[in-house]
């Protein structure tokens, strides 16, 4: 093999002692991308398993696989259908014109391909500035870059709105790599999900191209609201009168950020992440129970004045980030709870927040980057309480 | 006495800053930063109330029976607070207006009391004078590098005079709301801290515990 062969010539200029021995974490991120890691576990306790960090995230990211189709096709699609009113304008419509794709709205390989072109710039934008912080830190800290940056990199890109200004994609990424991740020590011992929190210092620091009626379809002119701010402000009737039907929700037919309107691409994903065990399910059962035993409760109490109210839990489920951030950000091991009781009261607050900021909150519509965040600062007190009655049982039963 | 007055004026600017190496008087940092002339007037009431109470106290330090110190520390600071507060409300009524609680909230800044406690009750009238003087302007400097940045990019201002043209009014910066926000400083302080404890690495603590790791064999 030509490659293992040129690594293998060029590895000792980057040991220590080489010549490029301060560059060895950037070599080592390539080498380690494109083969098996050389270092393993060597010290006890060690539990033998096929599952390392970097098969990990790999099988995360191909999780993601149908979210981001279906990022592409319905961004594009979106912005196709209000093309047809508003018409187009900007770079990306003069490289389709040039490409002869057009605008129409019912050819799937015109939706990808403009969906591509809002998709790609911010992915490229994240991966080289969220990568460059990665590398300053790995060379600085003498840690190695993992491949838990491109899950980063990719849930943070699906979680935009399709307008986002790049420097601010890249500033939020940089906030999120480093704040997040790296201050704690890097992969591993971030207590927040470093996604989330690019995502978060973006919707404060710039909540004008972060929410509002504007930003979920790229075209000039036209408004929209999302699902969930319609019924904020109108009820569920107005829903149906837009035009949101369930199924369109479900499929992710509905504007919103690139890659969290489809519930079933998402839940696709998280089939394949229960499959392959990296999903820890208890997480996804404790969500599920408490967004929809909340939203039932609410229900039932109802509201004259809040039509939040009365969303049923089958729609909490299809609108908003709900079903993204579910399978995506729930279940990531790092900063969720890590012991097995503690992953179902971990799940189930979360699933409470949402409902608890979506309906109660009025200056939040969307709340499931809120709680995510919320549930991973409860998540180590926790298990802490988890582990202090497991003692405690433990000592009662020994008197 | 081995500090003489200059060490005890420049140390707590950024060798012994209450701020960034006490962690001290957090709270109102986070509060009044927003904008810088804020910042420095809040600066400069507390440098004002921390030399002068400071100053009192050690006057009074020989007959202060010790059961009841702090009780009267609290009376002499809060009579200095309370003096800042009319003068504020005098001269310079919108801020005071802007500072709203904070300035009244001087009475309880850990910084104030710290030091009377900690160098005025055992140190002669100038030479705490002169160390209250220090650390109110230790924790000014910081309250004014992070009134900088908030102010700046949150607002494209510096003491209310435009730098950066922001898009509302016409320019080109897109300010940063968050900055505007006071868990914003948090950040600010944050990084600070970060960035003098690398440049200074004397500060960095003693970690409380280590990772324990086994030899490979």
């Amino acid at each position: 093999m030509g490659l293992r062969n040129f690594f293998d010539r060029i590895e000792p200029s980057f040991e220590k002692g080489g010549k490029w021995e301060k560059w060895f974490p950037i070599y080592e991120m390539v080498e380690s991308f494109l083969y098996t890691p050389k270092t393993v576990t060597t010290v006890a306790p060690h539990a033998r398993s096929y599952i390392d960090m970097k098969r990990i995230m790999t099988y995360v990211v191909i999780a993601t696989i149908p979210c981001i189709l279906m990022a592409l096709y319905n961004t594009g699609y979106q912005s196709n259908l209000a093309i047809a009113e508003y018409g187009a304008s900007g770079w990306r419509a003069a490289i389709i014109e040039t490409l002869g794709i057009g605008f129409d709205a019912s050819n799937p390989l015109a939706n990808m391909a403009h969906g591509a072109l809002y998709f790609l710039p911010i992915y490229i934008v994240t991966l080289v500035a969220g990568g460059i912080f990665e590398v300053i830190f790995a060379t600085i800290r003498k840690h190695e870059v993992n491949e838990g940056f491109l899950v980063s990199s990719m849930l943070y890109t699906l979680i935009l709105p399709a307008t986002t200004p790049l420097w601010q994609v890249a500033l939020g990424i940089i906030f999120g790599v480093v704040i997040g991740k790296e201050v704690f020590g890097g992969t591993g011992k971030n207590f927040l999900n470093p996604a989330l929190v690019g995502r978060a210092f973006l919707y404060f620091a710039y909540p004008a191209q972060m929410s509002g009626d504007n930003v979920w379809v790229p075209v000039d002119g036209f408004t929209g609201a999302t699902a969930l701010a319609v019924t904020a402000s109108d009820g569920m009737q107005a829903l149906a009168a837009q035009g949101f039907t369930w199924w369109d929700s479900f499929l992710g037919f509905i504007p919103g950020s690139l890659g969290e309107t489809s519930t079933l691409a998402a839940l696709i994903g998280l089939c394949f992440l229960l499959f392959t065990k990296i999903a820890n399910y208890r997480m996804v059962v404790g969500c599920l129970a408490g967004m929809i035993g909340f939203s039932l409760l609410l229900n039932f109490i109802g509201s004259d004045s809040n039509p939040m109210f009365a969303m049923p839990w089958y729609w909490h489920l299809v609108v908003g980030g709900y079903a993204f951030g579910l399978v995506f950000m729930v279940t990531e091991p790092v900063s969720g709870s890590h012991t097995n009781a503690g992953r179902y009261i971990y799940g189930i607050l979360i699933g409470f927040m949402v409902v608890m900021i979506r309906v109660l909150n009025p200056a939040f519509p969307e709340g499931m980057m809120l709680a995510i965040l919320f549930g991973n600062v409860f998540a180590p007190l926790i298990d802490y309480f988890v582990v202090q009655a497991n003692i405690k049982r433990r000592a009662k039963r020994n008197v | 006495m081995a500090q003489t007055y200059r060490s005890q004026l420049v140390d707590p600017l950024v060798d012994n800053n209450p701020i960034t190496l006490q962690v001290l008087g957090i709270c109102s940092a986070l509060a009044v930063t927003s904008s810088m002339s804020v910042a420095f007037v809040m600066a400069l009431a507390v440098t004002m109330v921390t030399g002068f109470s400071s100053m009192f106290i050690s006057m009074l330090r020989n007959q202060i029976p010790s059961s009841i110190r702090i009780i009267v520390q609290m009376v002499v600071i809060a009579s200095l607070v309370i003096l800042v507060d009319q003068l504020l409300k005098a001269y310079a009524y919108e801020i005071s207006k802007t500072l709203s609680v904070f300035v009244g909230l001087i009475i309880t800044n850990c910084i104030v009391m710290g030091r009377a406690e900690a160098f005025a009750m055992k140190n002669p009238p100038v030479a705490s004078f002169i160390d209250g003087v220090g650390n109110g302007l230790g924790y000014g400097l910081l309250l004014l590098i992070v009134g900088f940045f908030r102010e700046l990019f949150g607002a494209g201002s510096l003491f209310g005079i435009t730098i950066l043209p922001t898009v509302n009014n016409g320019g080109w910066y897109v300010p940063n709301g968050m900055l505007l926000l006071p868990p914003s400083a948090f950040f600010i302080i944050g990084l600070l801290i970060w960035a003098i404890r690398t440049w200074k690495p004397a500060q960095v603590e003693e970690r409380e515990y280590k990772i324990q790791t086994v030899e490979a064999h």
